[in-house]
């Protein structure tokens, strides 16, 4: 037999053998180990959620029918056979919907604000004093990790029902998220202008408006686009506990199961975050060629 | 200072001269600026028009932060009353971890398949893949209250719906992230195995899976992390854990109860913030 390779004798390839056989028993120990803890924590876990598999294999009926009733109109036709009785209450629920999405524009916009303000004193390049940066991302960390439907449910016992406490709620989470990326995106800036206009005189304040601001601008309109996304999809349930938009009306329409309605809701919903989400990749897509040209 | 201000003086008589010199640095050309004024004063229109519709006023903001800062002045310091409390709030915490921890794998479980279906290079078929990237997307605009809310008229009120829940809005996630990594995968090493003399099955197991496979437990990683903070929520609708305990305490107005949960949160998500750190280190470490 010709070999393409040339394979050395026996007795020098043991060693090596042997070498490669321990080093795949080595991974192969480790594979069976961590497949054991991971099978351990399910199974914990799964009694930990009380999961009844028994239940779920006789209820999985109930999700199928869940979804062939919430296609079915009161009549018992078709959602699709009579478009004007499905979408009845078409004008409220695209008033709510309107609603939601000025909630996320509204908040969004106050979160970038927050946010902008925040990320300079956080960055370590443009902030010197210690304790001004601790705090303020410590703060941010806090603003970050409650979830804005935490802040809504106590928002609502301070202003009571409506978009205030919703808008404030995704606001203030909004912040929390956009000042970290923001902060990182600062840092991570040319220090070079910034000597330059510092060496002309010119205020703190100067230096992040005129050496700071344009090298950063476009990633930080990137990311606040994002967010917006983000945030569409955050107001729509933000309703849930009374703080405003398409929610409320989603809640009520479940928990009564006016399937019909739950149908048109839902995909009045997804058409809308479809189309966003749509419109704001291009946007971005468009700002990263704006920003590779010159 | 006074070296700049005679450099300011020397600018401001010269300044003509120079304007003229450098027009491209020193003279902002009105094309550029009127579009840019526009859309920043549009965005400032809908801000406030927003505000008008939403019915926001600054006398309800005022009133509502001095009620707000009532609520914290009852809030503080966090105090559970009893260990008893404590006991069950440590339980329904541990509930959470186990909504995020299950439905993070269900959801991985489901969604891989999907993944491959949605990845441009495994399925060639056009209409198979755009019709399994649409589906992945309208799962994933679906927010995870939403699908909680569904689950509870199947499974019934509790944490497996809560479990439930997370998988469904993993899913679209999760399918659209392991085509991504397929479709980013080098191809070299798949020929490789494939001139070598292995067939596809091994093509598979050695070219491609170790490619894909420590990005997907990294990202795992996240989604389990991002999950639990999910999963504190789902309890708001009645999907168990500790959200649940949440929305009790906040609606009988037991604020220094709420604030207790708030902190164990804060705490418990910070901690799983640093282990799953060093863990996604040790992931791509060693393969690194």
């Amino acid at each position: 037999m010709t070999r393409l390779v040339p394979v050395p004798p026996a007795a020098q390839l043991a060693g090596p053998i042997s070498d490669y056989q321990q080093a795949v028993a080595a991974k192969r120990r480790h594979l069976a180990l961590g497949a054991v803890l991971i099978a351990t924590a399910l199974v914990i876990s799964a009694v930990g959620a009380e999961v009844r598999p028994l239940t779920f294999w006789n209820h999985i009926g109930n999700f199928t029918s869940y979804f062939d009733r919430l296609l079915m109109l009161d009549t018992g036709a078709r959602v699709w056979t009579d478009p004007r009785e499905w979408y009845w209450g078409l004008a409220r629920w695209g008033r709510l919907l309107g609603e939601t999405l000025l909630i996320a524009y509204v908040a969004t916009l106050t979160g970038i604000i927050g946010a902008f303000a925040a990320a300079a004193p956080a960055s370590r390049n443009l902030m010197r004093r210690v304790w001004v940066r601790f705090a303020v991302r410590r703060s941010l960390e806090f603003c970050r990790t409650v979830p804005d439907i935490v802040f809504a449910l106590i928002f609502v016992a301070a202003f009571g029902l409506g978009a205030l406490p919703g808008v404030l709620a995704i606001a203030i989470h909004t912040t929390g998220a956009l000042g970290k990326l923001f902060t990182e995106v600062v840092e991570n800036i040319d220090m070079a202008p910034v000597e330059g206009v510092a060496s002309t005189g010119a205020s703190w304040l100067s230096q992040v408006r005129f050496a700071v601001t344009p090298q950063v601008l476009s990633n930080l309109v990137s990311y606040a686009l994002l967010r917006f996304e983000v945030n569409v999809r955050g107001a729509t349930v933000i309703g849930f506990v009374g703080a405003g938009g398409i929610g409320q009306d989603l809640i009520v329409a479940i928990r009564k199961f006016y399937y019909s309605d739950v149908s048109a809701m839902l995909l009045m919903i997804i058409a809308t975050v479809m189309a966003i989400d749509m419109l704001s990749a291009r946007l971005r897509h468009r700002l990263l060629a704006m920003e590779s040209r010159p | 200072m006074n070296a700049s201000d005679g450099l300011r003086a020397m600018f401001l008589a010269q300044s003509t001269e120079l304007r003229r010199r450098y027009p491209e640095t020193l003279v902002v050309g009105w094309r550029r600026k009127v579009p840019l004024l526009v859309l920043c004063a549009a965005a400032i229109g809908v801000y406030f028009v927003g505000l008008m519709i939403l019915d926001i006023s600054p006398a309800k903001f005022v009133s509502g932060i001095g009620r707000l800062f009532d609520i914290v002045e009852l809030m503080l310091p966090p105090d559970p009353e009893s260990w008893a409390r404590v006991l069950l709030y440590l339980g329904a915490l541990g509930q959470t971890l186990a909504i995020a921890f299950l439905g993070t794998m269900l959801g991985a479980v489901i969604g891989c398949p999907f993944g491959l279906l949605a990845a441009r290079n495994v399925v060639a078929n056009r209409l198979i893949h755009l019709l399994t990237r649409r589906s992945l997307d309208s799962v994933r605009s679906v927010d995870i209250l939403i699908w909680a809310l569904i689950w509870i008229n199947v499974v019934g009120l509790g944490p497996f719906a809560g479990a439930l829940a997370i998988m469904s809005a993993d899913l679209g996630a999760f399918g659209k992230l392991v085509s991504e990594a397929i479709e980013a995968a080098d191809r070299r090493p798949t020929d490789g195995v494939l001139a070598a003399g292995g067939s596809r099955l091994h093509s598979v197991r050695f070219g491609m899976l170790p490619q894909v496979l420590p990005v997907i437990a990294s990202q795992l990683l996240y989604f389990f992390e991002s999950n639990t903070r999910s999963a504190t929520i789902i309890g708001i609708v009645g999907a168990g854990g500790i959200g649940l305990q949440l929305s009790e305490q906040i609606r009988v107005l037991e604020w220094q109860q709420v604030s207790f949960l708030i902190l164990l949160i804060l705490i418990t998500v910070a901690a799983l913030d640093w282990i799953s750190q060093r863990l996604r280190g040790a992931i791509i470490g060693r393969r690194g």
